[in-house]
């Protein structure tokens, strides 16, 4: 794991050693092709192949492994910055590993990330991301952009291509240079900039509710519930999202955390208040 | 002394790397080169080899680099070093827009020249790079003109006017008796081609002279006008004799 993510940990921390040997080993062997680098990969003839039939749920239900998968999480940037809100259920198959799963990680006071698809992975090379703008702080006395950091998770997850990392994670923050901006990221590599995204198992759900309500001038409170609405529009009808909903909103001064909202009682309040979910019996 | 000279990867014992100080020796042979900053520009001047006869002037390479639109790299020394650490220069700076979606700060361009003039000091079989640097340039977004220095040890510092290279101790000693604060753009030039006449007597001919200013501007000056300012200087130079002259009779 390490060697790969060496290559991402900064341009000057490379090995003294590699840089001479590369010196020397140039002259020895004449033209070096650096267009084909060589990873670390497992003794299989086919790894993706291989993950694919122990791991994946879809195409085999009845594999031993399950990683812990299934989530909304949605991001918007509107007049007054960015709404964020993402749900806290983990499946394992059929069985819900978890409803008080932290989906977004707080990499700095001007930085979140949001996490979807395998849960270990996102937990994993998200914390791994802060680091690396920990660092960046720290060499370059500046704090990182958000275009930098979340190239930093994409250029990583790229590496790892078809290795069966599942992630589905947007980057979002305030700098001065670009403003309010989010940025997703996903294990096949994808880098988007964009206004407005939902990903998770349950993102069309949101998307419905998200985009007949959204409008660039809506006030904080009623983007917040916007957030809220959509999340748990999607927990009703996907099975594999749930638990509670987790709201921030990104300002020019940061990120404010505005609560965790458990969806088995904010349902009924919701019911009741927009006279929605007639379906259900109250 | 001697026994403790001839590896790199060895201290004297009273605390000298000696290969290191050689390298600046290297240095000193260089031609000069000058730095200047202004208050909206910095001016980089060097001091070019009298051509000989046979070799071809318009397409020999020049000692101020360009190693991205908005930094300039001029060097002493050694220059087939110099050639190398030019182009692992350039190659950072575009792994830097590649990778963090921007332009590199002059300071962290200087950060990086230096880490790799350090590691040269710091290995067994290879020997450190024979260059100082002067690197100028803005950051992007920025008015405020930035002036480094590397050396061979990998040291770098900032610095409002220097020079490097043959006689650049009488070249910084005329810089700071002459060096104001906010300059304008003309009497920034004026000052680099000044302190190069110090050490370059033969004129224009053998100099060379780029301006930066903020957003991208890079201007190269040709001999022609490299040879009004040191006609300017001249003929202020002779004013000034002719002034210290009068009052003896």
């Amino acid at each position: 794991m390490n060697t790969i993510a060496n290559k991402f940990t900064h341009a000057n921390s490379s090995s003294v050693l590699n840089e001479i040997n590369a010196v020397q080993s140039e002259f020895a062997s004449g033209h070096q092709l650096e267009l084909a680098p060589s990873i670390q990969v497992p003794p299989i003839s086919q790894p993706t192949d291989f993950l694919r039939a122990h791991t994946d749920d879809a195409s085999n239900p009845d594999c031993k492994i399950k990683i812990a998968h299934g989530t909304t999480t949605l991001a918007f940037r509107f007049k007054e910055g960015i709404v964020v809100a993402v749900d806290s259920r983990a499946t394992a198959g059929n069985w819900i590993a978890s409803q008080t799963v932290n989906k977004v990680i707080r990499i700095n006071p001007f930085l979140l990330g949001t996490m979807a698809g395998g849960a270990a992975d996102c937990q994993y090379w998200e914390t791994w991301l802060g680091t690396q703008c920990r660092l960046h702080e720290l060499r370059e006395k500046e704090r990182i952009s958000v275009a930098a950091a979340s190239k930093i998770l994409g250029n990583l997850v790229y590496e790892y291509k078809g290795m069966g990392l599942s992630m589905g994670t947007m980057v979002c923050g305030y700098t001065k240079k670009e403003g309010p901006t989010i940025y997703y990221v996903d294990s096949d590599g994808t880098r988007l900039k964009g206004d407005i995204f939902c990903v998770g198992s349950g993102q069309t759900f949101a998307y419905g509710v998200l985009d007949s309500e959204y409008k660039w001038d809506l006030t904080v409170e009623e983007a917040l519930y916007l957030g809220k609405r959509s999340i748990l529009a999607a927990t009703h009808r996907d099975a594999y999202s749930g638990g509670s909903i987790n709201l921030y909103h990104v300002t020019e001064t940061g990120w404010v955390y505005h609560g965790n909202h458990n969806v088995g009682d904010i349902f009924w309040d919701i019911k009741e208040k927009e006279q929605s979910f007639n379906n259900v019996d109250g | 002394m001697s026994g403790y000279d001839s590896a790199l990867s060895i201290f004297s014992p009273d605390g000298h790397v000696f290969q290191v100080e050689y390298a600046s020796e290297a240095v000193k042979r260089g031609t000069c080169a000058v730095g200047v900053k202004g208050k909206e520009s910095v001016v980089l001047g060097c001091e070019k080899r009298t051509t000989l006869k046979l070799q071809d002037p318009r397409i020999t390479p020049s000692k101020i680099c360009k190693i991205d639109n908005h930094a300039l790299l001029a060097f002493a020394g050694l220059n087939a070093d110099a050639r190398i650490l030019v182009d692992k220069a350039r190659v950072e700076a575009q792994s830097h827009r590649l990778t963090l979606e921007d332009a590199v700060s002059i300071e962290y361009l200087t950060k990086y020249v230096a880490g790799v003039q350090q590691k040269y000091t710091q290995s067994g079989g290879v020997r450190p790079f024979g260059i100082a640097t002067i690197i100028a340039g803005f950051d992007s977004n920025d008015t405020v003109p930035r002036l480094y220095q590397t050396e061979p040890s990998g040291v770098y510092n900032a610095w409002k006017a220097h020079a490097i290279g043959r006689s650049s101790k009488t070249v910084r000693e005329f810089l700071e008796k002459h060096y104001e604060e906010d300059l304008s753009d003309e009497q920034t030039i004026k000052l680099t081609i000044k302190s190069l006449l110090e050490v370059v007597q033969t004129g224009a001919k053998n100099i060379e002279v780029s301006v930066l200013k903020a957003g991208n501007v890079i201007q190269k000056l040709s001999v022609d006008e490299i040879k009004k300012y040191v006609d300017e200087i001249e003929a202020e130079k002779a004013a000034e004799a002719e002034k210290k002259k009068k009052p003896r009779d």
